[in-house]
């Protein structure tokens, strides 16, 4: 019965997906829990990411790593900059407003990119070694989504070991739990955000580059994880970490194995799960604190 | 039973490792004056919370009237006579003064669901609204819109809008509070000349505000009520100078 | 403070004034006065001023919901949706008659946000956005999934559509369409209007300003929620209904996020929560689609991200609040 090897093979798939999402979302979290923002745009940061590096090494023929930096370093700034300019405004407007502003950009965001690149679909190409299937036994993996799924696991420790032993993982910390005190005792919260903004968006760069060979770029990249995305931040409690990477997985896994065994229902599966888990705890499944 | 208008029956609530309340009882007898004070951080808000059901207590009954209304909703609180003001005043700021007391007129009146005919032709309403504002001399501000006034009147609105919800008990919480005295004056005259039929409990730091009203006083301290008495004897009560003052030094 | 009882009636006045919010006034007939000018200026252009008319009645039922409710929904689509193909299904099987399937659209419409308002209303804020955007997203993945209902990618079309009131065919010409649509229009808007005039109508625009000191009052805020959102999603489902008459097609688009999106791009710029503001801004927005979303849909995109983000900063309450506010410094008494 080869119901081991194909769960096997869907849960690899299903956490590589929650792991390009969670990386995706890491930014979103951090938004939502210091500034206390919906910034819908954020899945636009993951898209240029992606089509900036895949342009470094389909035009110039950067390698992986150097596209990988470039991307990211250019994303984190025109977030940083963005951060600084249209945020401001976002920032100075109620929770409706937010959402229109941030949903504005999205668009601009999509429309930029199909004027770049046109609506077909792009991803980052992968070395033939990259894109085999490991075999052992009756069990079959595929390479690339386990070089996901281990570089993503490191950058989550990563973030975890900043969060728990840095002085400005204390500070991030503190923000999230409450951002007026964290004034009062003296940390300058909207200074840290924007420089914590940036790596968000340098994270979701990242994400969405690595990723496409598995969630490829096309220019509705922007808004199609949009739901996602929120479907994470929402079941993880707004602002927890934590809360997000085990969401992420949850529901990476849940919609993996649901589009696999009920194909005709496909995505209904997912929105049953999240409608399910929103009803037991609404404030977020996984709560309490960013970390 | 008891008679008792509102009684907290040694109600608790813990936020996992941090108990915010601990073992409070409180009993008001119908037409009672009760004053609730304490330092910043003591509870009160909290247990105000816990009252109106906005909050549920970790263990302990709350009991209206008699009723136990420890499992039911804020709403259903409030549909039996229990009306409460907040330390922010929580109004409807895009809607004019008579909006906002005419939304605790349907509500009580029921009516807050009718879909067929219009509002302006409901005289309960209207009327209504016409006579709580002037009884309490904001009429001249009824076509006012909340985020237009002052902080002082938003304070007297809040006050006009759960009186006329026509509750049995009222708890206010800190209704002087960033009031400059002109205003504060205004509304302990509005205090004073509540109907003696309604139950009140009053989270003040304002002291002059808390002595001229209170007929009884309940000082809570992290959480747990330290003493209860008539004014009298809390004003020269040593423990308590001592809260709010903090040791004296001797010698 | 001993008052007078002859001083009631004028204090009264004032009191009911402060209630008055959508009195009935003469600017109600201008945007029929426009279509019949429209029709006789330009009769060229009927088919794209019943589509403004059919998406100002989308802007009229989501205008209720967020506009006076206040709730977030960027799904709105699915309403139209549902309408679209319920009117479309019921022509084609059991009657071509309009006006019964536009009453059937309004039944589907409202029983599915009764389904899922209980659900969904009970969140706000971000995840509220996002359980909109799911339930129009999952709609789209079932419509496309269940093609055999629902013709799939191809959608449903060719079905008959008889003549309104046994009379007038919907002709080629689509002045039947035209009329149809403009009195289907006049319909929602006199209902919504009545509705913001209602107590109801009251008690929503308090949830929109302070859920909690809603209950505080004793209201049973989601119940309430759910009401309005079963009337928004009713009078969406009309409008898709007429869409699906009057184009004798249906299609995945119908449930699109675009079609979400750009309602909402026309309540921003025409103004929400006023009423008046969908017919400014569908008009508005329509034309100019239709003008450059020909040309080049995308850099039409470009354009729209950029209406919405100045928008909400220079005029969050679109052009009624622009004329508002032009009108309060003139003076005048600002429109209701």
């Amino acid at each position: 019965m080869n119901f081991g090897a194909t769960a096997v093979a869907l849960l690899v798939s299903g956490v590589a997906y929650a792991m390009i999402l969670f990386l995706m979302s890491v930014g979103l979290t951090v938004t939502m829990g210091v500034m206390r923002i919906a910034n819908l745009a954020h899945g636009g940061f993951a898209m240029i990411g992606g089509y900036v590096g895949f342009a470094l090494m389909n035009e110039a023929h950067f390698n992986v790593f150097a596209a990988l930096a470039v991307a990211a370093a250019a994303t984190m700034l025109l977030g940083a900059v963005l951060e600084r300019t249209v945020y401001r405004w976002v920032y100075a407007t109620g929770e409706l407003g937010q959402i229109l502003m941030t949903l504005g950009l999205t668009f601009i965001m999509v429309a930029s990119a199909n004027l770049w690149y046109g609506s077909n679909l792009h991803s980052m190409p992968l070395s033939a070694a990259m894109s085999q299937d490991m075999d052992w036994g009756p069990i079959s993996i595929n390479a690339y989504r386990l070089f996901i799924i281990v570089i993503s696991t490191v950058i989550a420790g990563v973030l975890w070991v900043i969060l728990e032993y840095t002085n400005y993982g204390a500070k991030l910390r503190a923000a999230v739990d409450n951002a007026r005190m964290a004034r009062c005792v003296g940390i300058d919260v909207p200074r840290m955000f924007s420089g914590t903004f940036a790596v968000g968006c340098g994270l979701a760069a990242a994400a969405g580059f690595l990723g496409s060979p598995i969630l490829p770029l096309e220019p509705y990249y922007a808004v199609e994880y949009l739901v996602p995305l929120l479907m994470i931040v929402a079941v993880g409690g707004h602002g927890s970490l934590k809360g997000s990477f085990y969401a992420a997985l949850l529901l990476g896994v849940i919609d993996t194995f649901g589009r696999y065994y009920v194909p005709a229902l496909g995505a209904f599966v997912i929105y049953l799960a999240v409608v399910a888990l929103l009803l037991w705890r609404p404030h977020g499944v996984f709560v309490r604190g960013l970390a | 039973m008891s008679g008792y208008a509102l009684e907290i029956e040694r109600v608790s609530k813990s936020f996992g490792a941090l108990r915010v309340a601990r073992e409070v009882s409180l009993a008001l007898l119908p037409g009672a004056r009760h004053a609730l004070i304490g330092p910043n951080g003591a509870g009160k808000t909290t247990l105000v919370n816990l009252v109106t059901g906005l909050l549920q207590p970790s263990s302990g009954t709350i009991r209206l009237a008699g009723t136990d209304i420890t499992p039911l909703t804020p709403e259903r609180r409030v549909a039996l006579g229990l009306a409460r003001t907040f330390q922010i005043s929580s109004l409807f700021p895009k809607l004019t003064v008579a909006e906002n007391v005419g939304l605790a007129l349907e509500a009580r009146g029921g009516v807050d669901q009718r879909i067929v005919g219009r509002l302006r032709d409901r005289p309960e309403i209207v009327d209504g609204a016409a006579q709580t504002l002037d009884s309490l001399g904001l009429l001249g501000i009824a076509g006012r819109r909340i985020a237009d006034l002052p902080y002082g009147q938003r304070r007297l609105v809040e006050i006009a809008l759960v009186l006329a919800l026509q509750p049995t008990t009222l708890l206010l919480d800190e209704p002087a509070a960033g009031l400059a005295s002109a205003d504060r004056h205004a509304v302990l005259d509005l205090l004073l000349r509540l109907p003696s039929s309604l139950t009140v409990l009053v989270i003040e730091h304002d002291m002059s505000l808390v002595f001229r009203l209170a007929q009884r006083i309940t000082v809570m301290v992290e959480g747990e009520v330290m003493v209860e008495g008539a004014p009298a004897e809390i004003r020269s009560n040593e423990q308590v100078r001592d809260v709010y003052l903090g040791k004296r030094h001797h010698g | 403070m001993n008052t007078a009882a002859a001083d009631i009636p004028v204090r009264t006045g004032t009191v009911q004034d402060a209630f008055s919010r959508h009195p009935l006034s003469w600017i109600d007939t201008l945007p029929w006065i426009a279509a019949l000018g429209l029709y006789f200026a330009f009769p060229g252009y009927l088919a794209l001023g019943t589509q403004v008319m059919i998406q100002a009645t989308f802007a009229l039922a989501l205008d209720l919901a967020l506009g006076f409710g206040g709730v977030a929904s960027l799904g709105h689509a699915a309403f139209f949706g549902i309408g679209a193909y319920s009117a479309a299904l019921y022509a084609l099987h059991v009657s071509s008659e309009p006006i019964s399937g536009l009453a059937v659209a309004a039944v589907a419409g409202g029983v599915s946000a009764l389904l899922v308002g209980p659900v969904i209303l009970r969140t706000r804020g971000i995840t509220l956005v996002m359980l909109t955007l799911a339930v129009a997203t999952l709609l789209q993945n079932l419509a496309n999934s269940f093609d055999a209902v629902t013709g799939g990618a191809n959608g449903l079309m060719g079905y008959p559509v008889a003549p309104l009131f046994g009379t007038f065919t919907f002709d080629l010409f689509g002045n039947t369409a035209y009329w149809y649509a403009a009195g289907v229009m006049a319909v929602v808007f006199f209902l919504s209007k009545a509705l913001v005039n209602s107590p109801f109508g009251l008690t929503i625009r308090g949830i929109r300003e302070n859920q909690v000191r809603m209950r505080m009052l004793g209201v049973p805020v989601v119940k309430r929620l759910v009401l309005l959102y079963v009337i928004s999603g009713a009078f969406a489902a009309v409008a898709g209904a007429e869409s699906a008459q009057v184009t004798t097609l249906v299609g995945l688009d119908s449930l699109a996020f675009s079609l979400s999106g750009n309602v909402l791009v026309m309540l921003i710029l025409g103004g929400i929560g006023s009423l008046y503001g969908a017919f400014l801004g569908s008009f508005l927005f329509v034309v100019l689609s239709d003008r450059a979303a020909a040309v080049d849909p995308f850099n039409w995109l470009f354009a729209v991200g950029i209406v919405l983000v100045l928008a909400v900063r220079y005029a969050p309450n679109g052009i009624v609040g622009l004329v508002e506010r032009a009108a309060a410094k003139l003076g005048r008494r600002p429109l209701p």
